[in-house]
């Protein structure tokens, strides 16, 4: 199993009632809420979370970013991916991801995650995602294009690792006359790429004709086990089995030394409200030509106020399906059971804490799950055969099937 | 207006299917519609439609039309206009351009500076305000946008009615994803396009609704200028929507002119 430590770095000290009044914590919600003081605050103790992540047992720190909005500060994972690759020594620095359709030079990413695998040693794992819909706003990138350039971006990063230069590339949103960085990734045949996602079946499919592990964000076990029988079956179609190694889920999950302190806790992840938008505004986070042409129906209707959020879900609800889990280390851990019996991930990325919740008890949390939780864990992978990429040593991709590795000791 | 008929046909043009209605006869009036499309009556065409041939095309993409998936630039839509000129072979057309379509027709006439008897710009988009912004639609809700372009709500509702069903706001949805497909940045002007009006020899009417909320009137100014042979009618208590709000007022200028 690869066990992996995540928060959305919320930007928790601003003016909530500015917030709610507003109507919305995305996009048009003014930064004149965004103390500066506070922010350099919260940024070092996130760092030290990290840390404290690493020394705890978790094998992997997830990063990932996104823009103009309260609830994730990270505006730039590449970032604290370059101040982890420093300062950290064992874990994996896995990006979920970078927001590839919002790179107007995507080779420039290719060289920041080449100089991020060189000074990490070679532990970077490098996903990529087609950011949320209000971020194509928030960076002026056209929404309407969004999965053409993902796809294409990543043609170029993925040539731009493997290739060597200098070569043109003529696509039809990016042209590079010369594609020819000095700074390459020291994993070969290149770093490992893994694809988050929620909602779209054209990233799972796309992620399992590539061969890419997809990462299920936090979706409920029956969406899960669809997510897999589409996965497996377009793997199988594409001539690979899918499986474990191939898994990988987000779960929300706070930990604390009593129930009721981790039920207070946990109800912070409510302060995202709308899963990846803040407060979410519906035109604002689903703009036009962004999401999938087969959910145009249910957007069009919530982008009016005819129905709700269709990622919403109430707490009470999300408790009951396990798309948040909260607990003691020791009632937490037959949920987790569950989840590894029924979805057979090999990857799990634990959103630990969100919202408000002190720095103290966040230290608290991530202490009881490197020390009690990951264990178990651990243990039930190996009882279940739930071997990670890394254990199982599996294909980078289909294309490049040899499992990434660092092309030498440094 | 029950004696009106309207046909519609499918032109097989090269670049794609070009889906046309068309009604009455005499002099031909092309008229362009605006990015959200267009209702399928209205009593302004219909009113033009007892003196004229009045051909209103879909905008490709646009209102079930096949989306021309290689398509990036307002302009390639003027390009496909003339060449609909060329297939039917209309002489002494006039070009009517509602908003967005008052922005292909300014491109269309820059392409054929003497080439058509008329030109009508009604709150076209295109040019570039400097005192404020057109409105951007990918802000707002298909409904409020659609409402921000009437300077009367009552008029509003009386074309688009309390509900608008959820089949139109999944065209509205597809009619925003063609614009921001071709207009996206710059957002609803052209750089280029001020540089190429002045040789435009063909008389123009340009007419702005007063209390446009879309496009500033600034545009309006703006196109009357840079445009050889131009005038600017004004017109009171109308907005961006000026052929649903005041289409009598708009058929008159447009016969008179």
């Amino acid at each position: 199993m690869h066990l992996m430590y995540f928060t959305e770095q919320p930007m928790s000290a601003y003016d909530e009632k500015a917030g709610l009044d507003f109507g919305a914590t995305a996009l048009m919600f003014s930064n004149k809420y965004f103390d500066p003081v506070a922010g350099s605050r919260l940024y070092n103790e996130y760092l030290e979370q990290y840390k404290l992540a690493e020394e705890v047992g978790f094998d992997g720190i997830m990063l990932n970013e996104h823009h103009n909005a309260p609830f994730c500060m990270q505006a730039k994972c590449n970032v604290f991916a370059s101040i982890l690759a420093a300062m950290t020594k064992r874990v994996k620095i896995v990006l979920l991801g970078n927001p590839l359709p919002l790179a107007e030079d995507p080779l420039r990413l290719a060289e920041e995650l080449a100089m991020i695998d060189m000074v990490s040693k070679g532990r970077l794992v490098s996903g990529f995602v087609r950011g949320g819909g209000q971020e194509q706003l928030a960076t002026g990138v056209n929404p309407a294009y969004n999965r053409e350039r993902f796809e294409e971006a990543h043609e170029v990063i993925i040539k731009a690792w493997t290739e060597t230069g200098p070569f043109r590339f003529e696509g039809t949103h990016y042209h590079h006359r010369v594609i020819n960085p000095w700074a390459v990734p020291l994993q070969k045949p290149h770093p490992r790429v893994w694809i988050p996602g929620v909602l779209s079946k054209e990233t799972i499919i796309w992620a399992a004709k590539v061969g890419y592990p997809y990462i299920a964000l936090s979706t409920e076990i029956e969406a899960t086990k669809k997510i897999w029988e589409l996965y497996d079956k377009v793997a199988a179609e594409n001539g690979h089995s899918g499986g474990p190694e191939f898994r990988g889920y987000l779960q929300r999950m706070h930990v604390a030394e009593t129930e009721e302190k981790a039920l207070a806790n946990a109800r912070q992840f409510m302060w995202m409200q709308g899963e990846f938008t803040g407060l979410a505004h519906p035109v604002w986070s689903s703009p036009s030509g962004y999401f999938s042409p087969a959910m145009r129906k249910a957007f069009v209707e919530y982008a009016v106020g005819r129905r709700s959020n269709p990622r919403g879900a109430a707490f009470e609800d999300q408790l009951k399906n396990q798309q948040i889990i909260a607990g003691t280390p020791k009632s937490v851990i037959p949920k987790l059971r569950r989840l590894l019996e029924e979805t057979r991930p090999s990857i799990i990325g634990f959103w630990a804490n969100d919202g408000f919740v002190s720095a103290q008890d966040t230290r608290t949390c991530i202490r009881l799950l490197g020390e009690e939780v990951l264990p178990a864990v651990r243990e039930i992978g190996k009882e279940l055969g739930l071997w990670s990429p890394f254990e199982a040593n599996a294909p980078t991709s289909r294309a490049f099937p040899a499992p990434a590795r660092p092309a030498g000791e440094v | 207006m029950a004696d009106i008929v309207w046909t519609s046909e499918t032109l097989p043009l090269a670049s794609g299917p070009l889906q046309l209605r068309r009604s009455g006869s005499g002099t031909p009036l092309l008229i362009l519609h605006h990015d959200i499309g267009t209702l399928e009556r209205l009593p302004f065409y219909d009113a033009l439609a007892r003196t004229h041939t009045v051909l209103v095309p879909s905008h490709p993409g646009y209102d079930g039309s096949e989306r021309p998936s290689w398509m990036r630039n307002v302009r390639d839509i003027a390009v496909i206009y003339q060449a609909l000129i060329a297939e039917t072979q209309l002489r002494d057309l006039t070009v009517v351009g509602l908003g967005f379509g008052g922005w292909i027709a300014a491109e269309m006439a820059t392409m054929a500076p003497r080439g058509f008897r008329k030109l009508v710009l009604v709150g076209a988009m295109g040019l570039k305000p400097e005192r404020a912004d057109i409105a951007d639609q990918a802000l707002l809700s298909y409904i409020a946008y659609v409402r921000l372009g009437f300077a009367d709500e009552a008029v509003f509702e009386r074309y688009y009615g309390a509900h608008i069903p959820t089949e139109r706001l999944e065209q509205l949805d597809l009619n925003r994803e063609m614009t921001f497909r071709i207009a996206w940045k710059p957002y609803m002007y052209s750089p280029t396009l001020p540089h190429l009006l002045g040789d435009v020899a063909t008389p123009t009417l340009v007419v702005w609704g007063r209390e446009d909320r879309v496009v500033p009137l600034e545009c309006g100014e703006r196109y009357a200028k840079a445009l050889r042979n131009a005038t600017l009618e004004v017109i009171d208590g109308a907005g961006h929507y000026v052929e649903m709000e005041k289409p009598d007022v708009l058929v008159r200028l447009i016969k008179g002119a």
